[in-house]
């Protein structure tokens, strides 16, 4: 790669989506002196909250508070969140969604001109703000064109950061990043960094997340040394079409759709999910109960009629319907009309005729880098937000309509302290940080660009033995077997990474080395997650092992902690105590009247 | 499925390090009936030849990345599947209208510059300030620029136009219509200021109706009437502005 320019700013942002661009605006309106760079592998607009459609969380009816929307969060993240930040979240999503509607934002509205709200799964009252079902797209789309009123927002689109630089004194001070037009290694420097780079749910064969979310972030903070924490949680979204893993929105459910199984049974009634009320009952939907209960909870009942012989089978492997005939044409158009397209372009159904087949897939990690309630990483001046960090409020399991809200609140929170940091420490050396960057290039040549190696393992041949090891042995249910034969493979393809080898050995665009580099994020990801799990020795959320069916408060009220070892070996497993303040761990109870009141509050 | 059964794609490809000019390459890729042609395209890439070079990321008709000319028409290749055309062979060519990268992939530079230039944010003269609540705005309203707040930035529109290939200064489909979204929303005040680039030259009174732009608009979005909606706002304004005299009472 040939060395390309140096480029300073104060501070640096790498991600363009909700948060990298929430917390842009956040720094350059604050700051207007301050520089802010924006560096993304894609075009802003193209960034993986453009794909999300139910909607986003924050109390703002009069019928709901502050206090449910904190129960539910914690009630759903199976206690493994930490209440300070949950408290901060709930607290300041109200206002941060106000903002976004002061931005543009095409919300929903009633007929008295205030927004709108629906139900989603696992939550008392409804308070999921909609803009119907493309909520994420018009989130993103309004943030990034609002990005464009700031002059001191510099972004550096098709750029593939690979490396964090740090300084002599320990503090994050830019990135490397290909310039994908020219390939080119340039030295982007700052004097703090933000990592908004999302999630990683391309670790698994079927998911709903677009190519991009390979979990480059996290990667690139686990080998600076940042731990990555509660990786073992990975959310299943129970209602993703068969064959591409494309979502069928939540709230389809929350509208009033139901889940049958191949005898056309509403078989979450069986699961300690509540009663099934008709359809035509004027309680139904009932919240916090049935199609509305929490998304690991659904995806646990679909595999458990599975190995009951109650599901159907299809080409693409077993499914169940979601119905929403009942809710009529009229209604699927007005509120969730993407679901009707993507049914009929994706499979072939039109729901207001037909029942969709359905079935659980990878949809968010819960996990990511370990922040504190700053945003703030253990590395001076690097900061992380949005899915790629873990703060944590999503703990073992994350509501439906949190995650864009927390795009939001936490993107601006981390703007916000990454420029204090950048006032209080503006002085770095730029030779030191621009070495690094040259040594970069220089890595990526050596390791990409050895035109005397060929005939190497193709990207391909290993991203798909990774996934098979990934679905197979750390999937909706694990057990210590599944898990160790997870950890063996990711070992393995560690060890055969290195000799994989490129047909493309050249400068402008190439998409197949950057292919390269995200297989070995996947691969750090992967390691991360599996070690986790499989030191996790009870049941909690969407962390389900087979050969420890509890939950286990006396040892496992912890977030895990792994630490990459440069030396190639397995993690190193920590543990952090959960932060509990007001809400003791109590029994997880969905159904009629759950969360109102009662025994585990 | 069978996946005895193949097809030809035929792919533009150019390289700006090795290539003259373009040139045409033939890929035998499974026939797949659940295939969209983006999903031939990954698997040549993955499989036969590395160097292939196009953008994709949702592969769900939303990220906008994927816009290419299928056979001659500007579509969204994840949107688009092999037994559309079976079993003839398809040509699949990087959006026309737009300079090359490399393949498959166009530069983007002028389009985020005509974005940018309509000022696609909300204008208003009041202190930013969320502790009043939401702006109130009426089902009513919202509908007045829903469908023009549904671009995806795919860019098909200016691959279909016949203007946008040949006028610099001609904004184009998407952006007009995101500047139309903004004038048409009850909580912006910013219209004068749009107008002031939109007024100018070529940018909107470049479009001659031809109407392509909505034809091949993936998401129904109605870019050639926001810009005849625009044109008749920016009819009186130039007569106010330019043609009547100051004080004329217009």
């Amino acid at each position: 790669m040939a060395h390309g320019t140096t480029h300073e700013h104060d501070v640096i942002i790498i991600g363009g989506g909700g948060a990298g661009l929430r917390a842009s605006i956040a720094i350059a309106e604050e700051n207007p002196d301050f520089s802010v760079a924006c560096v993304s592998k894609v075009y802003p607009m193209r960034s993986h909250t453009v794909t999300a459609e139910g909607g986003a969380a924050a109390k703002i009816k009069p019928n709901d508070s502050l206090e449910d929307h904190i129960y539910d969060t914690i009630s759903g993240a199976d206690w493994l969140a930490d209440q300070d930040a949950v408290e901060y979240f709930v607290n300041e999503a109200p206002s941060e969604m106000i903002q976004l509607e002061h931005w543009g934002c095409p919300w929903s509205r009633e007929p008295d001109g205030s927004v709108a709200v629906r139900p989603f799964g696992g939550m008392k009252i409804e308070r999921t703000w909609f803009a119907a079902d493309k909520t994420g797209f018009h989130m993103l789309h309004s943030l990034f064109q609002t990005t464009l009123k700031y002059g001191n927002i510099v972004r550096y689109d098709e750029h593939f950061a690979t490396r964090l630089l740090i300084d002599g004194n320990g503090r994050c001070r830019g990135c490397a990043a290909i310039e994908l037009r020219t390939g080119s290694v340039r030295a982007i420097l700052g004097k703090a960094v933000i990592i908004c780079t999302g999630g990683a749910g391309r670790v698994f064969p079927f998911t709903t997340n677009g190519s991009i979310k390979t979990g480059d972030g996290m990667a690139m903070a686990y080998r600076a040394g940042v731990a990555l924490k509660d990786m073992e949680f990975i959310q299943y979204h129970p209602t993703g079409l068969p064959g591409t893993g494309i979502l069928i929105t939540e709230a389809s459910r929350g509208e009033g759709g139901i889940l049958v199984n191949k005898d056309g049974y509403r078989y979450l009634q069986d699961y300690e999910l509540g009663e099934a009320l008709d359809v035509s009952d004027p309680r139904h939907p009932q919240k916090r109960a049935m199609e509305l209960g929490p998304r690991d909870r659904l995806s646990q009942c679909f595999i458990k009629e599975k190995w009951a012989g109650r599901t159907i089978e299809t080409k693409d492997g077993h499914v169940v319907h979601l119905d929403l005939r009942h809710l009529g044409e009229a209604k699927i158009d007005k509120k969730i009309p993407f679901v009707r397209e993507l049914s009929r372009n994706y499979a072939g159904i039109d729901p207001v005729y037909k029942p969709i087949p359905v079935r659980p897939v990878v949809h968010y990690v819960m996990g990511g880098i370990d922040v504190d309630s700053n945003s703030a990483t253990s590395v001076p001046g690097l900061y992380a937000a949005g899915e790629c960090a873990c703060v944590s409020i999503n703990g073992a399991n994350r509501l439906g309509s949190n995650s864009l809200t927390e795009l939001l609140v936490f993107g601006a929170q981390a703007g916000r302290h990454a420029a204090r940091f950048a006032m209080d420490n503006p002085d770095y050396d730029v030779s030191e940080l621009e070495a690094q960057a040259e040594d970069e290039g220089a890595r990526i040549r050596r390791a990409w660009f050895d035109t005397s190696r060929r005939n190497g393992e193709r990207i391909v041949t290993l991203r798909t033995e990774l996934h098979d090891a990934m679905e197979n042995g750390a999937g909706i249910y694990r057990n210590a077997d599944s898990l160790q034969s997870a950890c063996e493979t990711v070992a393995d393809l560690r060890a055969r990474y290195r000799s994989v080898t490129l047909d493309d050995h050249t400068n402008s665009f190439n998409t197949e080395l950057t292919a390269a580099l995200e297989l070995g994020s996947l691969i750090d990801v992967a390691e991360a997650m599996a070690h986790s799990a499989i030191e996790r020795t009870e049941s909690r959320g969407s962390h389900q092992r087979l050969d420890h069916t509890e939950r286990n408060d006396d040892d496992f009220l912890a977030h895990s902690m792994a630490y990459h070892r440069p030396d190639g070996s397995p993690p190193r497993i920590e543990y952090k105590p959960v932060t509990i303040t007001k809400w003791p761990p109590g029994a997880r109870t969905y159904g009629a009247g759950s969360g109102l009141k009662g025994e585990d509050r | 499925m069978s996946t005895e059964l193949t097809m030809t794609l035929e792919v533009f490809r150019y390289h700006p390090e090795t290539d003259h000019e373009p040139r045409f390459q033939a890929y035998e890729v499974p026939y797949d009936e659940d295939w969209v042609v983006l999903d031939a395209l990954n698997w040549i890439k993955d499989h036969v030849d590395g160097s292939l070079t196009h953008r994709w990321s949702c592969r769900m008709g939303v990220c906008g990345s994927c816009g290419m000319m299928v056979n001659g028409d500007p579509k969204l290749t994840c949107a688009v599947f092999l037994k559309d055309y079976y079993p003839r062979p398809i040509k699949v060519e990087p959006l026309v209208n737009f300079p090359v990268e490399r393949d498959l992939v166009v530069s983007l530079d002028g389009f985020m510059d005509k974005l940018e230039a309509v000022k696609p944010y909300i204008i208003r003269d009041d202190v930013n300030d969320t502790s009043g609540g939401e702006y109130l705005q009426s089902p009513a309203e919202l509908a007045q620029y829903k469908q023009y707040s549904m671009c995806i930035n795919c860019m098909l529109c200016y691959a279909a136009c016949p203007v946008a290939g040949h006028e610099d200064e001609f904004l184009g489909p998407a952006a007009l219509a995101l500047g139309h979204r903004y004038n048409k929303d009850s909580r912006d005040q910013g219209q004068a200021e749009r107008l002031d680039v939109m007024l100018v030259g070529e940018a909107i009174w470049g479009c001659t109706f031809v109407g392509e732009c909505t034809v091949v608009c993936p998401k129904h979005v109605d870019p050639a009437g926001a810009i005849q909606q625009a044109k008749a706002v920016g009819a009186q304004e130039f007569f106010k502005r330019f043609v009547a005299p100051k004080g004329a009472g217009v």
